[in-house]
């Protein structure tokens, strides 16, 4: 029992009821009582904003990419390797999301790119509204890439669409291979996944045919990328990917 | 912890109702949540809690309505009900499975008091 997580609540404040069994609670008609019937998605807001934000990048002719993958992954490392490789021939820029600080948007900055910064406080996802906020300080080019750095978490920001094209997912050799199956959500709402710090491979024990066997129960249709951001092994196919986009 | 911006976004949906239904009160929100949605029942109604402090949804109970998922099998068609989003073919045993029904998150109804 703790007051952090919610298990020290009354058993009473969660109902669970099947559809077409009574429940009573709650329903106990009165005079004053009224039922309005409202048959709206809990996330209607946020994907009305990120339904918004996809017309804007469709008629501007901008591929948005959501990043999405535990902390550590490589997300950032991706984008400066990505940056640095193709900023001759295709116009990009950056939204990073992160609980506090500006490190990510420093590093970006560095590579030459427009890059914003949103800090969740303590949220931990990014979410339509923060990324129509965050494009409209930015200066997009037409025909142009967006990569959106989502918070580290391999949870929350499965479900939150902010109008981009794909979430990639990023795994890395250094976490379990197993991690698809651990955390289905994210691979189940990504098209693209990247398996970063291939260079690592004979050090660790992780089994690469066995992640994307296991990625491939959760979403039969997802795209693979082997990948090491630091040596630069496997960035041509991810590369000539993104190309394809524009 | 998703789930607070989803008590939040409840709250900020039913309050706007039930402002314009020109209610007093907030008394039951009734929720279609299907078992794929990737919501915890009771990290919501934890965070519900907090989020409808001060609102016209403060104390309202959650009707929480979970709605089972339901599969293709894109190997042999065969149709069934999935638990999750690992969902295994209990025919063909075939994991490339298309699913129809289960990522619901909606807010069927609200009761207020007038």
């Amino acid at each position: 029992m703790c007051d952090s997580c919610g298990c020290n609540q009354p058993e009473n404040s969660v109902t669970i009821t099947r559809p077409g069994t009574k429940s009573g609670a709650g329903h106990h008609h009165s005079r004053q009582e009224r039922i309005v019937a409202v048959r709206e998605a809990v996330l209607g807001k946020n994907d009305g904003i990120a339904a918004h934000n996809r017309d804007f990048f469709k008629k501007r002719r901008i591929v948005a990419l959501n990043l999405v993958s535990s902390p550590g992954s490589g997300k950032t490392t991706i984008l400066e390797r990505t940056i640095r490789e193709l900023r001759e021939e295709i116009s990009m820029a950056v939204i990073e999301g992160d609980q506090q600080t500006m490190l990510d948007a420093e590093r970006i900055e560095a590579t030459g790119v427009p890059v914003v910064q949103v800090n969740t406080g303590a949220g931990c996802h990014l979410d339509a509204d923060m990324v129509h906020r965050a494009m409209h300080q930015m200066d997009l080019s037409d025909n142009s890439l967006l990569f959106i750095e989502n918070v580290g978490n391999l949870v929350c920001p499965a479900m939150f669409d902010l109008g981009e094209a794909a979430k990639v997912v990023i795994i890395s050799v250094t976490e379990g291979e197993d991690k698809p199956l651990k955390y289905p959500a994210m691979f189940d709402a990504a098209s693209l996944c990247l398996i970063n710090k291939t260079d690592l491979l004979p050090h660790v024990d992780f089994d690469v045919a066995r992640c994307r066997e296991y990625a491939l129960r959760v979403n039969h249709h997802l795209v693979f990328f082997e990948i090491s951001a630091r040596t630069g092994e496997g960035m041509p196919a991810w590369l000539a990917w993104l190309r394809s986009q524009i | 912890m998703h789930e607070m911006s989803l008590a939040v976004s409840i709250v900020e949906l039913v309050s706007d109702k039930a402002q314009a239904a020109g209610a007093r009160k907030v008394t039951a929100i009734e929720l279609s949540v299907g078992r794929l949605s990737g919501l915890m029942a009771e990290a919501l109604a934890f965070c519900f809690e907090a989020a409808a402090r001060n609102t016209l949804a403060e104390g309202a109970k959650l009707l929480i309505r979970e709605l089972d998922g339901r599969g293709n099998c894109l190997t042999c068609g065969h149709s069934f009900v999935v638990d999750s989003l690992l969902a295994q073919c209990p025919q063909c045993g075939g994991y490339a499975v298309e699913t129809v029904q289960g990522r619901e998150l909606k807010v069927v109804s609200f009761t207020i008091d007038e």
